[in-house]
């Protein structure tokens, strides 16, 4: 009888489960995977009329072709500056906006947050022409600003009810024991606040720097000289020059891919507790 | 206490009175840059988009610059065909995607939540589509797409399936699938993080009561799971519809808007018209068009579904 029951859970586990997840991760890797072997073909093995799923060796010439000849090299430290700079303020904007709506109440709070919440449905393609005019004026056209105040505005409102649900993780007790003990503002939130809240400071930070390194439509209208393209923007246009040359391609995706995905893999943990306690909420 | 001398009992007072800025300015202050910034770059080009709508602004064609009324409006709504394709083909791509992007997306959340060996490595990867941006999308898929060595044509040849080579993205019968799967890649993941942190807000206790109860795996996902992510199901696909309506990166770089215009969404309709033959006016006129479209569409379904009824 006992055995029975184990053997029907054996097999309900086998396909409701593990089937499923073996498909789940064959559809996820392959796109992967597929880009990975084309970018160790060289261009002769790549066009012959036989399809090999396996490069013939693990040559790595795509990757420094496109690193030195196609600029990805260039592209890559770009988009890395502008990432890593926009970062830095978005942390700071979200602490600030994080800590205010968290431990203070005062009027208008509400608003601020459906404000915060209202960005998110703003199609950028909508308000470009205008922008262009108000960076224009501003002289950030063609310069690495224009996408680190872009970015700062697109991902600051989402990170901060990301970030105030991990500071409303840290009870309210401890800044009013501070506070008692005489200890001023700057200092709550030096000394005290930013330290616990360090691990929500590296998923908020990665998170972003997800974000600002995808960001595609700004790049691409307001960056015009070549050295100064960070790397969607670069691949966008090797699309077009190197449409034969798919393995340098494929290598310069695989350069591409690694940072945000290497992060993504590090914070998704901490993205589904953030988001189940209830940052997206009002 | 006043009697008192002691000095715990007096700083606070005197720290309090010493600060320069009250906790009733405090909070203002701290959220003041965010709100600047976003009124400077996103509200006040939004406010000129519609100023814009109302011009004739084209840098091909500048002497005709200046006031042009309602006329780019009336040409849109009358003179325009490619508008009115641009519109049905919007709401096909936004209607396939969120509703096959929520059923997959649930099935994953709900496999990734049930508890197994390995899980943590297995939800890393299952979700990692989600951080590929839209021009890498284009790139991964375009290579397993390609007619000659792609990864599609070849292994459909070989299992006998297809007899010759297909031209996915540029073949008719083809194109919009390869397109609607290659969005789908990277939009499930989304999905299946969004409902996978509500699945683990669910107390577990109540799952245990309905096994005493004698309650099958499908009631439990009828009755309990589901009306626990109702909420998150109706803030998730309202996002996501607003998503997919604006996407613009992937289907600008993989189709451009082909074949004949018939990938062209709103939005590369609008990308097209403004920024690559830069008549901002008719451009910013179908920006209008569109912005409306969407505050009703949100409007409607944040009415119709009652979202929010329990808190705001």
């Amino acid at each position: 009888m006992k055995k029975k029951i184990r053997i029907k859970n054996i097999l309900a586990r086998t396909f409701l489960l593990y089937i499923p997840i073996a498909i789940i991760l064959t559809c996820v890797l392959i796109p992967f995977l597929w880009a990975l072997s084309t970018s160790f073909k060289t261009q002769q093995e790549f066009l012959s009329p036989t399809v090999r799923y396996l490069p013939n060796a693990l040559n790595f010439e795509n990757y420094s072709y496109v690193w030195q000849e196609s600029h990805f090299g260039t592209y890559f430290l770009n988009s890395l500056m502008v990432s890593g700079i926009s970062v830095v303020f978005i942390i700071i904007f979200c602490i600030c906006n994080a800590y205010s709506l968290s431990r203070y109440r005062f009027k208008g709070k509400k608003f601020f947050t459906m404000f915060l919440l209202g960005t998110q449905m703003m199609p950028v393609i909508l308000f470009i022409i205008p922008l262009f005019s108000v960076f224009k004026n501003m002289h950030l056209i063609d310069t690495p600003w224009a996408l680190i105040v872009f970015n700062i505005v697109l991902q600051t409102p989402f990170n901060t009810l990301l970030m105030r649900s991990f500071v409303n993780g840290i009870p309210k007790e401890i800044d009013e024991a501070a506070s008692i003990d005489g200890a001023g503002r700057a200092t709550i939130m030096f000394k005290i606040l930013i330290p616990m809240l360090l691990p929500g400071i590296v998923a908020v930070s990665a998170f972003a720097f997800i974000g600002c390194w995808n960001e595609f439509v700004v790049g691409f209208t307001m960056i015009q000289t070549n050295a100064k393209y960070t790397i969607p923007v670069g691949l966008k246009f090797m699309i077009g020059q190197y449409s034969v040359n798919y393995p340098a391609l494929a290598a310069g995706s695989i350069i591409a891919l690694i940072p945000p995905v290497i992060l993504f893999a590090f914070i998704q943990k901490h993205l589904i507790s953030g988001l189940s306690s209830g940052a997206v909420k009002g | 206490m006043k009697s008192s001398p002691g000095v715990l009992a007096t700083k606070p007072p005197v720290e309090k009175r010493g600060r320069r800025i009250s906790d009733k300015v405090f909070p203002y202050l701290l959220i003041a840059p965010t709100a600047i910034l976003i009124l400077l770059v996103m509200v006040y080009p939004i406010f000129r988009v519609f100023y814009l709508s109302f011009q004739n602004y084209d840098l091909t064609n500048p002497f005709m610059d200046g006031f042009a009324g309602i006329s780019n409006f009336v040409k849109l709504f009358t003179d325009d065909p490619l508008f009115f394709s641009s519109i049905g083909i919007t709401f096909k791509w936004v209607l396939l995607q969120v509703v096959f992007q929520l059923l997959l997306g649930l099935i994953v959340a709900l496999i990734l939540n049930a508890k197994f060996r390995g899980r943590g490595v297995v939800r890393a990867i299952s979700l990692v589509p989600w951080a590929v941006s839209g021009v890498l999308i284009t790139m991964l898929w375009s290579l397993m797409y390609d007619q000659n060595s792609g990864l599609f044509n070849d292994l459909l040849i070989r299992m006998g399936i297809l007899k010759g080579h297909i031209a996915w993205l540029a073949d008719n019968r083809t194109f919009f699938a390869a397109i609607i799967v290659a969005e789908l890649w990277r939009g499930i993941p989304f999905f299946a993080i969004t409902l996978l942190a509500s699945l683990q807000s669910i107390p577990e206790d109540i799952y245990e009561s309905s096994a005493i109860d004698g309650c099958g795996a499908v009631r439990n996902l009828i009755y309990i799971t589901l009306p626990f992510l109702k909420e998150s199901i109706i803030f998730a696909t309202l996002l996501r519809a607003i998503w997919e309506f604006n996407s613009i990166d992937m289907i600008f770089t993989m189709t451009n808007g082909g074949p004949m215009d018939q990938t062209t969404t709103l939005p590369i309709y609008m990308m097209k018209t403004a920024i690559i033959q830069g008549n901002y006016g008719y451009g910013s006129a179908i920006g209008v068009v569109s912005f409306l479209f969407l505050m009703l569409f949100a409007a409607l379904y944040i009415k119709i579904s009652g979202y929010g009824g329990e808190d705001a």
